[in-house]
């Protein structure tokens, strides 16, 4: 079977000289000294000009956090991370609040031209119009993120014609505090895990959406988050509120510098969807995932959490993850509301020593809820992947339905590939169905390909391309372009 | 999933009877170590994550007493004998109380039977086994010679504890069959009172050897039972089991099965039919050690009251172990407000030219099947009872032995017509 071979050969000559996204920016850097108590968090909530409810709630995560335990029911290993032996607020030096482009460091510009991806005009960035017969796309807004500090956003005013609020968190505690007060952690309890209150006591940025009653978010939000500094985990919050009727398209794309010391990225998402209310949020993750010998590379351990509030309201979380040198992340939703529906579409790519422990979980409370979760998951080099989801029915989700179908492709003998739904129904009516398969790319299938003229790299990525059609489908059109991109740099090797 | 690993729950008790007794090893001594390290599990250790022994600790098991009433453990032979339907004749090994009763016993030909002994080595790492590694008195040793077929052979186990001290035997059997070897057994288990039964079964089958292993637990209402299976399966040998689960307040049944060489065959199908408030947890380890193996598993619940089912069945298939072709399938049939099932089927796969896949599905009675069946005018219980029965057929069906299968049948059938009387 030369073909696989020859695949394995190839996915192991990816080393790290294929991440194309790793250089680091010299920036001026205003850090928070190294190590984590009670000052850092004030240092931080003074930087930030925070109001006192927010440093008590900080500091009341804080406490939750020092009495946890870091989990260990993952299937991760790494060694033990030193919590005390990082920066937890890292901000560029700057001017007061870039006005124009030409305020803008020059440097960060730089680094954005580099990510190659949108800020994608930077003629939008300035606020220049496009011109007519140029790329007719739709609009989308922007909320750079550059370490810890949101630089700039675009589309401000288009988005407050329509009532949309868009902007960083932190913007938002001073310009929305009743809004941010009411949702902050109303999804993802300060105590609710050992990341989660970590993030909440020491985040330093974020995006703050809010869609008021009614309205249809006139474009795609999106956040580009990047980290840059050395040694500063990114502690990301965002809060997303969408009001009866309202609906929302989010995206969040990720690049990150390469480098060798592992970086801690612990983010917070909380989504809440009022009646009829609908969110849909789109990850395309691509952290630096260490060299190929699992040298360096993220750790990216991320709490996000969609509650379903309201009647008829629906999240949907749809994620492509080829990054990181460790994914530990589970989108969930809570449906709460009657007739509330969760969607889950992931494709979770892993090559060299990446280990990705990732799923979701769908928690029906409400009556004829209904939730679908598709994970596909394909496994290369010597990298382990596993998919982990729960899916829990309440004594009152009468009627409700889950579907969940994992898939799990294996690219040569020394990776792994792990399915491990935990599926809990305390209700008659509900009804759960569950299948997962595994397997390697099917020697028919090459064989078909192959003999109507396609190269081996064709047809494997045909086939792999295949395999996660379900879930990319799901992802707006900028980012399936992006995704696609992904999964054949992560695999190129695999194509001879 | 919290975020903390708790402790277990004190395992005092019986660390107090192991300490007191005579008779220890070293095997013994590292499993007493592991459980006073480990405790009792309770929820939130991942392989317990739902099902806690933490009403164990809290109960003053004693010892089994020498000598329970003779009446009545023939008394309770008899209503076994009647209710699954075996005949005298049927060559069977009796424990009462976790000791072996020779009187009530007779054992078939070709098989040589020892007893277990206190200084064999004794040890494993999973906290039921650990459990019964210290205070193991007694159990069988069968060997069935290589080539020889030794038939079938009931294994009855008998608890009776009705004067309110609750009891706990751990008996402790080894089943070996050489190449080419079979054997079938009926693992019955029944009794009366407040008891804690831990058998724990070391199985090896050898090359091309053929192992049946029906187990039937319909301990008492309030008993505990907390069994555990070891097997390793050899090139071309084939271990077929099956579980119905019937009795116990709470109950779990873990099963660890090895493919070592090629061509080895397992099968872990089971049924738990509960009631009120019962608590029972399936839970497997099959780990394919070798290419070309085949496990398959289906097991089936059937949930009615406040019974809690519980199945947790891992396939781990080894980097060695290409060409494995590995299934397993859970469905779960809810037929009350207040039944809760658990299930957690999970594949971990290190090697590439694998076939496995797995499925799951909870729901009630499908109400299209009801009203087919009520507009042919089948009474409505009449309707559930050949649902209900339909459902636990497919996996009950799967037992290779026709006469365990009849059995095992005949269980399921009583179990329902006395439930919907």
């Amino acid at each position: 079977m030369p073909a696989i071979t020859e695949t394995r050969d190839a996915v192991e000559s990816l080393g790290q000289s294929t991440y194309k996204w790793g250089f680091e920016t010299d920036i001026e850097m205003d850090l928070a000294p190294k190590g984590l108590n009670e000052d850092t968090i004030r240092l931080i909530s003074r930087r930030k000009e925070e109001p006192e409810w927010l440093l008590d709630w900080r500091l009341k995560a804080f406490q939750a956090w020092q009495a946890m335990a870091e989990p260990t029911w993952a299937k991760v290993s790494h060694p033990p991370i030193d919590f005390q032996d990082a920066h937890y607020y890292a901000a560029p030096k700057k001017k007061a609040g870039p006005k124009s482009l030409d305020e803008v460091d020059p440097e960060l510009l730089r680094t954005y031209e580099k990510l190659g991806i949108p800020l994608h005009e930077q003629a939008l960035l300035a606020g220049v119009e496009v011109p007519e017969g140029q790329e007719a796309r739709a609009p989308i807004a922007v909320d750079a993120v550059f370490d810890s500090v949101s630089v700039v956003t675009t589309f401000r005013e288009t988005l407050a014609k329509a009532g949309v609020i868009f902007c960083p968190i932190s913007e938002a505690v001073r310009d929305h505090p009743e809004l941010v007060r009411r949702y902050l952690g109303s999804v993802v309890p300060v105590s609710d895990n050992f990341y989660a209150a970590l993030n909440s006591a020491v985040f330093t940025d974020g995006s703050f959406v809010y869609v008021p009653r009614g309205v249809r978010c006139p474009m795609e939000l999106s956040t580009y988050f990047r980290i840059n500094a050395r040694n500063t985990g990114q502690f990301e919050r965002t809060l997303i509120v969408v009001e009866d009727g309202a609906s929302v398209s989010y995206l969040e794309g990720c690049t990150a510098p390469m480098r060798d010391e592992n970086q801690l990225h612990a983010a917070v998402v909380e989504l809440v969807a009022m009646d009829d209310a609908s969110i849909k949020y789109s990850t395309v993750q691509n952290w630096y995932p260490g060299d190929e010998n699992g040298r360096g590379g993220i750790y990216n351990f991320v709490t996000k959490r969609g509650a379903c509030r309201g009647a008829r309201s629906k999240i949907s979380w749809t994620q492509v993850e080829t990054g990181s040198a460790i994914t530990w992340k589970y989108p969930s939703c809570i449906l709460q509301g009657d007739g509330a529906v969760g969607e889950f579409y992931s494709v979770a790519v892993t090559n060299n020593h990446q280990q990705a422990d990732t799923g979701t979980k769908m928690i029906h409370l409400g009556r004829n809820t209904r939730s679908t979760i598709i994970a596909k998951t394909i496994s290369a080099g010597q990298s382990d992947s596993t998919y982990r989801g729960l899916v829990r029915m309440m004594p009152k989700a009468s009627g409700a339905r889950n579907f969940t179908q994992c898939d799990s492709l294996l690219i040569g003998d020394r990776c792994g590939a792990h399915t491990v739904p935990y599926i809990e129904s305390r209700n008659m009516t509900a009804k759960v169905e569950h299948e997962a398969t595994t397997s390697k790319i099917s020697e028919d299938q090459l064989f078909y390909c192959r003999q109507r003229g396609l190269s081996e790299e064709d047809a494997v990525g045909l086939i792999v391309n295949g395999f996660c059609k379900d879930v990319l489908k799901e992802l707006p059109m900028e980012f399936a372009v992006e995704a696609q991109k992904l999964l054949q740099i992560s695999l190129e090797g695999s194509v001879g | 999933m919290n975020a903390f690993a708790p402790a277990g729950v004190s395992a005092a008790a019986f660390l107090d009877r192991y300490a007191a007794r005579a008779g220890t090893n070293p095997a013994r001594d590292r499993a007493a170590d592991t459980l006073r390290r480990t405790g009792l599990p309770r929820t939130g250790i991942e392989a317990w994550k739902y099902t806690s022994l933490r009403a164990l600790g809290d109960i003053p098991f004693a010892a089994a007493p020498a000598t329970p009433d003779d009446a009545t453990v023939r008394a309770i032979l008899t209503e076994a004998e009647q209710a699954v339907g075996l005949g005298p004749d049927l060559r069977r090994a009796v424990f009462v109380n976790g000791r072996f009763d020779p009187s009530l016993s007779s054992l078939p030909d070709g098989v040589s039977a020892g007893r277990f002994h206190a200084t064999d080595e004794a040890s494993d790492d999973d906290v039921a086994s650990a459990l019964n590694a210290i205070l193991a008195e007694d159990g069988l040793v069968l060997r069935v010679a290589p080539g020889a077929d030794a038939g079938r052979l009931l294994l009855l186990s008998i608890g009776v504890a009705e004067d309110g001290t609750p009891i706990s035997f751990h008996p402790r059997h080894r089943i070996e069959l050489g190449q080419g070897a079979a054997l079938s057994v009926l693992d019955l288990s029944v009794g009366r009172g407040a008891y804690l039964n831990n058998p724990v079964f070391d199985i090896v089958v050898a090359d091309g050897a053929r192992l049946g292993h029906a187990k039937m637990q319909a301990e008492a209402p309030t008993a505990q039972h907390l069994a555990v299976v070891h097997a390793e399966i050899g090139a071309g040998g084939e271990y077929d089991s099956f579980t119905l689960t019937l009795g116990a307040a709470l109950a779990r049944h873990e099963v660890h099965v090895r493919l070592a060489a090629p061509g080895a065959v397992v099968h872990v199908n089971g049924a738990q039919l509960l009631d009120d408030r019962q608590h029972a947890d399936l839970t497997s380890v099959i780990t394919h050690a070798a290419p070309d193996c085949n496990s398959r598993q289906t097991v089936k619940n059937v949930l009615s009251g406040h019974a809690r089912g519980v199945f947790q069945g891992k396939i781990l298939v080894e980097r060695v172990a290409q060409k494995t072709d590995g299934y397993q399938m859970n469905q779960a049939l809810l037929l009350s407000e207040t039944a809760e099932i658990d299930a957690k089927p999970e594949l971990e796969i290190y090697a590439d030219d694998v076939r496995c896949s797995h499925g799951a599905t909870v729901g009630a009675l499908d109400p299209d099947q009801l009203f087919y069946l009520r507009s042919r005018g089948v009474a409505e219980h009449e309707a559930r009872a050949m649902l209900v029965k339909a459902f636990l057929h497919d996996a009950v069906d799967l037992i290779g032995d026709e006469i365990l299968r009849a059995t095992l049948d005949r269980a399921v059938e009583s179990w329902w017509n006395r439930k919907d009387a």
